[in-house]
């Protein structure tokens, strides 16, 4: 491969609680190359959104706070960026999409006007007409119908799955290199949620942007990522390309996601879900976060005292599991318990 | 939305009555409206008698009520008890007059108030956050004729010690006012300080409102999409914020409207202004029953009018009403 | 109508009544973040809960402090002061503030000590205004319940009185009142006062009870049998007791304001007892050479108005079960 568009390399950012201080995001590192797809996947408190609202600058500054690591986009650390220069990477370099789109529109102001702003910071020398007619065009690449009238008209007037396509729109004006997608359909119904899929699809071909997808929706990934990142606690616990996190999971805790997903072809509503609840970043369990909830670890002493480092299996596999070797014969007994397969169908299966 | 605002305006018929009758009816418990009269020299029995036969006075209230409702439409606000006097063109004189204090006092009020709030919001927990907002629970527990007059006493301390008078201290003009713009501005001199009094009260209380729901704003989804958009943060506030953060401030101080009428009552006597509320004052004390309920009667107009004025601004800072 | 219109927004109190939202004081008024995910606080219970933040406000604390002196020095006026507060003393007359003869508020133009004065204004303006917080809570809580609960024709009649008084400014009503009903003892003043003030805690009880009669234990103990009294004392008015006591604070605070007022405008309480409004008003003949009598007796009004509204503040804070201990 190529060099990466973007490395966030050992990223640390802790958050002053009444409680004590807080590692929302402790040692994250991962890599995203032009063009790809990288699915970054975790329970709500794995860090997922804190990494990448870390990586533009937008952690709000009390209480968090960004103590270790570097954010290199094309060789330049952002995190030394000033706030001017940071402004002129948002939006521009690094575009976000965020999860509800209900609430990420500002109500007062018309559509239209908001898309155009993204485009004007950005090319203030731009005319009206032509930021008007280019934003014309982003709201039909991604099937707002009769853009022109739409494009005056208020939040309120487009139905749900429409502001999160012209979210996506605002995303894209300014051709952006990297694309981060924050939980783009979790707020949408499932009818809706395929449109928004296909239209994020057809928004990254035409910028050929790198793209960071972050779910907790496992199918959402096998559809769109072309590469996983999994999240617990703050940390990257697996790493790998679709395939093997799918077929060959070499963490407890993605066996434990692909588990929990709902089985319509089996009589069982589920295989196997995660016992327990994700764990509190207050009372962070020791060792391996997850060993309260591990049947792999089983309360083994390593687990119990020993934090796993994340180490390399392959090229970009990487995984953080003291008994990652023993995965194969784990999920040997859960499908021989529940006579299903783990595996399930990815986009790089058709293909 | 203008339909809207006419079914508010019509509710609020029944309820205008109601309170005018309640008002009419505590007015006829005090007694004896001729007190006055008859301290008069010169007056006789017969004199008195033919007022109170002329006026009803020896009818029961609801019948005067009654009477005073039906000459609404042909006499207005009628005449004085004790002088046969239209109360109208009094009336129209001092409601300009209040008029001129009480908008300039919201105006200037809601300015400053919601400059106030927003610079809090934006800076909060710093110093000038602090401090604004001590001064508002200061403003907020200060009475405005206290208010009124330490303002009075500072411009005369300062007269005192360099004999410099500079702000007149009471009424509306000069002796010689003069005539157009001189008029204007020695009008404009005579009213820094009661508006000033009487906006106290409001900046401290708009400027709470701004700055919570600044708070609010600031904390919202869409600021952090227009961060992410890579705008700057004045144009985030200016833009993206304070529009949304006017809404409930709007809300706020168009329902408070009424109490800066009332708050002119009392500025309007510490500065001797020529005003409604001085004018009601004056009238309770007489107890000559027409001009306090003209006074009623145009108040709650003058806050129903107000109050769609709002309704109308509302409607402009969100499209959600518009459209709905 | 009324359920929609705006007259319902947090504005709808008029004069009286601080604004909703932050605090001066919310130092862990931190915004929400990412962390956010269940903090387990070890349960406490509530009241103990309460205690411990109230008593670390400190502005409320002091406050409360300075109001129980001020309290127990007007109770006691007239051991505590220094002279009568209608002793005449030519030789001591237009003193401004001073140690001398204890004149700590200076004295007037027939050398009344204005430090006695206030301090017995004072009484005069904490009994008014106590009987209008105890007159408009009782009254307010109790139409408020009944219209929450019941709804019906007394409830649509709060929702027209709410309307009346925003068109009808309360003091423009308490002026008209005062005058024509209530000049004399402060007995008489405070129970117009509280008969005008009540309905923005009615209003605030109503909307508190709209909610709780949906709540589940309502309806476990509407469904186990429980008559509607027992229900209401028993589950709702407990729940309601935090608005209520806040707003009981803000009551206190405006009351005292109003009072002062209307002696101001020669509305309150007869002379010879001194009220703080009227001894403001006494000062206005003097306002050339005596800026005192005027700054002393406004200086006591608002600073225990002040500490009124501070110890709400630190009340709401405190009885505000989203807002975490510090």
């Amino acid at each position: 491969m190529t060099e990466p568009l973007l490395s966030i390399e050992g990223l640390v950012t802790q958050f002053d609680t009444p409680d004590g201080t807080v590692r929302a995001v402790d040692g994250v590192s991962y890599d995203v190359y032009p063009g790809e797809t990288v699915g970054v996947v975790g329970e709500s408190g794995s860090g997922k959104s804190v990494t990448v609202m870390s990586v533009l600058g937008l952690i709000p500054q009390p209480p968090g706070r960004i103590a270790e690591g570097r954010v290199l986009l094309e060789g330049n650390d952002l995190l030394t960026f000033s706030n001017a220069q940071l402004r002129k990477v948002r939006g521009k370099d690094i575009a976000m999409i965020f999860q509800d789109p209900m609430t990420s529109l500002n109500p007062v102001l018309t559509v239209g006007s908001q898309i155009a702003e993204a485009i004007e910071t950005h090319a203030p020398d731009l005319e009206d007409d032509a930021i008007r007619k280019r934003v014309v065009d982003l709201l039909a690449l991604v099937d707002v119908p009769n853009p022109d009238d739409r494009f005056d008209q208020y939040p309120h007037e487009y139905s749900g799955g429409m502001r999160q396509r012209a979210m996506i729109a605002m995303a894209i004006a300014n051709e952006p290199k990297i694309l981060i997608a924050d939980e783009p359909t979790t707020a949408l119904d499932v009818t809706i949620q395929a449109q928004v899929l296909e239209v994020l699809k057809r928004a990254q071909d035409e910028t050929n942007a790198g793209t960071i997808l972050i779910t907790h929706d496992l199918g959402v990934i096998a559809e769109m990522a072309d590469r996983v990142v999994v999240m617990y606690g703050g940390r990257v616990v697996e790493t790998g390309t679709v395939e093997e996190i799918f077929h060959s999971p070499r963490h407890p805790y993605t066996l434990g996601l692909l588990s929990s997903l709902p089985r319509p072809d089996t009589d069982l509503e589920r295989l196997e879900p995660i016992p327990g609840q994700p764990p509190s970043l207050i009372t962070l369990p020791s060792g391996c976060a997850f060993h309260p909830r591990c049947r792999l670890g089983n309360n083994r002493e390593r687990c119990q005292f020993e934090t796993p480092e994340l180490i390399e299996l392959g090229a970009g596999r990487r995984t953080a599991c003291h008994f990652h070797d023993e995965m194969d014969e784990q999920v040997r007994l859960i499908e021989q318990a529940t006579g299903a397969q783990i595996e399930i169908e990815t986009e790089a299966d058709d293909t | 939305m203008l339909n809207y605002a006419l079914r508010r305006f019509l509710i609020s018929i029944p309820i205008i009555l109601i309170a005018t009758f309640i008002i009419f009816w505590m007015i006829s418990l005090t007694g004896d409206p001729l007190q006055d009269m008859r301290q008069l020299p010169n007056i006789t029995t017969e004199q008195i008698q033919r007022v109170r036969d002329m006026r009803g006075l020896d009818d029961p209230f609801y019948v005067q009520y009654v009477v005073w409702l039906q000459q609404i439409p042909t006499a207005g606000f009628g005449e004085y008890l004790i002088s046969p006097r239209p109360i109208g063109p009094d009336l129209q004189r001092v409601l300009i007059h209040t008029l001129q204090l009480v908008i300039a006092a919201e105006v200037i009020a809601f300015i400053i108030a919601v400059v106030l709030g927003t610079l809090s919001a934006t800076r909060q927990y710093s110093i000038f956050d602090y401090t604004t907002t001590t001064l508002s629970f200061i403003g907020y527990a200060m009475p405005a004729f206290w208010f009124a007059l330490i303002l009075q006493v500072i411009v005369i301390q300062i007269f005192e010690l360099t004999g410099v008078r500079i702000l007149p201290l009471a009424n509306l003009s000069s002796a010689n006012p003069g005539t157009g713009l001189a008029f204007v501005w020695d009008r404009i001199l005579h009213l820094v300080l009661p508006v000033m009094s009487l906006a106290i009260f409001s900046i401290a209380s708009y400027s709470r409102y701004m700055r919570a729901s600044m708070l609010e704003v600031v904390g919202s989804d869409y600021v952090r999409t227009a961060r992410a958009k890579g705008l700057r943060e004045g144009t985030i506030t200016r833009r993206h914020a304070m529009r949304n953060a006017l809404i409930p401030t709007v809300t706020v101080a168009a329902l408070s409207f009424g109490t800066l009428l009332s708050g002119s009552i009392v500025v309007e006597t510490v500065f001797g202004l020529d005003g409604m509320g001085r004018y009601l004052f004056v009238m309770i004390q007489s107890r000559d029953p027409y001009p306090i309920m003209a006074v009623l009667v145009i108040t709650a107009v003058v806050i129903i009018m107000f109050n769609l004025i709002a309704d109308l601004v509302y409607g402009y800072l969100d499209p959600r009403i518009r459209h709905g | 109508m009324a359920d929609t219109s705006p007259h319902d927004g947090p504005g709808a109190s008029g004069a009286q009544g601080l604004p909703p939202g932050e605090s001066m004081h919310d130092s862990s008024g931190q915004p929400a973040t990412a962390y956010s995910d269940g903090t387990e606080i070890t349960a406490r219970s509530q009241w103990q809960m309460f205690r411990r933040k109230f008593f670390r406000h400190k502005l409320a604390m002091g406050s409360l402090i300075f109001l129980a002196v001020v309290v127990v020095a007007a109770i006691n006026a007239e051991t505590v002061a220094p002279h009568a507060y209608d002793d005449i003393n030519v030789q001591m007359a237009s003193s401004p503030p001073t140690f001398e003869d204890m004149h700590f508020f200076g004295t007037d133009q027939l050398g009344r000590d204005y430090f006695s004065r206030v301090l017995f204004g004072t009484r005069t303006s904490l009994s008014v205004a106590s009987i209008v917080a105890v007159l408009a809570t009782v009254i307010g809580t109790t139409v408020g319940a009944i219209a929450g609960f019941y709804r019906g024709w007394l409830d649509a009649i709060l929702m027209r009185l709410t309307d009346l008084m925003i068109i009808l400014p309360a003091l423009v009503i308490l002026l008209v009142a005062a005058a024509l009903l209530g000049q004399g003892q402060p007995t008489r003043i405070g129970i117009i006062l509280g008969l005008v003030l009540w309905p923005t805690l009615a209003r605030i009880v109503r909307g508190v009870f709209l909610s709780l009669r949906e709540k589940e234990f309502v309806q476990a103990a509407r469904a186990s049998g429980a008559g509607d009294l027992r229900i209401m004392f028993r589950h709702m008015i407990p729940n309601t007791i935090g608005p209520i006591v806040v707003n009981m604070t803000l009551v206190l605070a405006s009351a005292i304001i109003i009072e002062a007022t209307l002696a101001f405008l020669g509305l309150g309480v007869n002379p010879p007892t001194p009220a703080l409004g009227r001894l403001i008003d006494e000062g206005r003949s003097a306002m050339r050479t005596s800026w005192w009598l005027i700054v002393m007796p406004g200086m006591a009004l608002v600073a225990i108005a002040l500490a009124i509204n501070f110890i709400g503040d630190g009340l709401r804070d405190a009885l505000d079960p989203t807002q975490r201990e510090r």
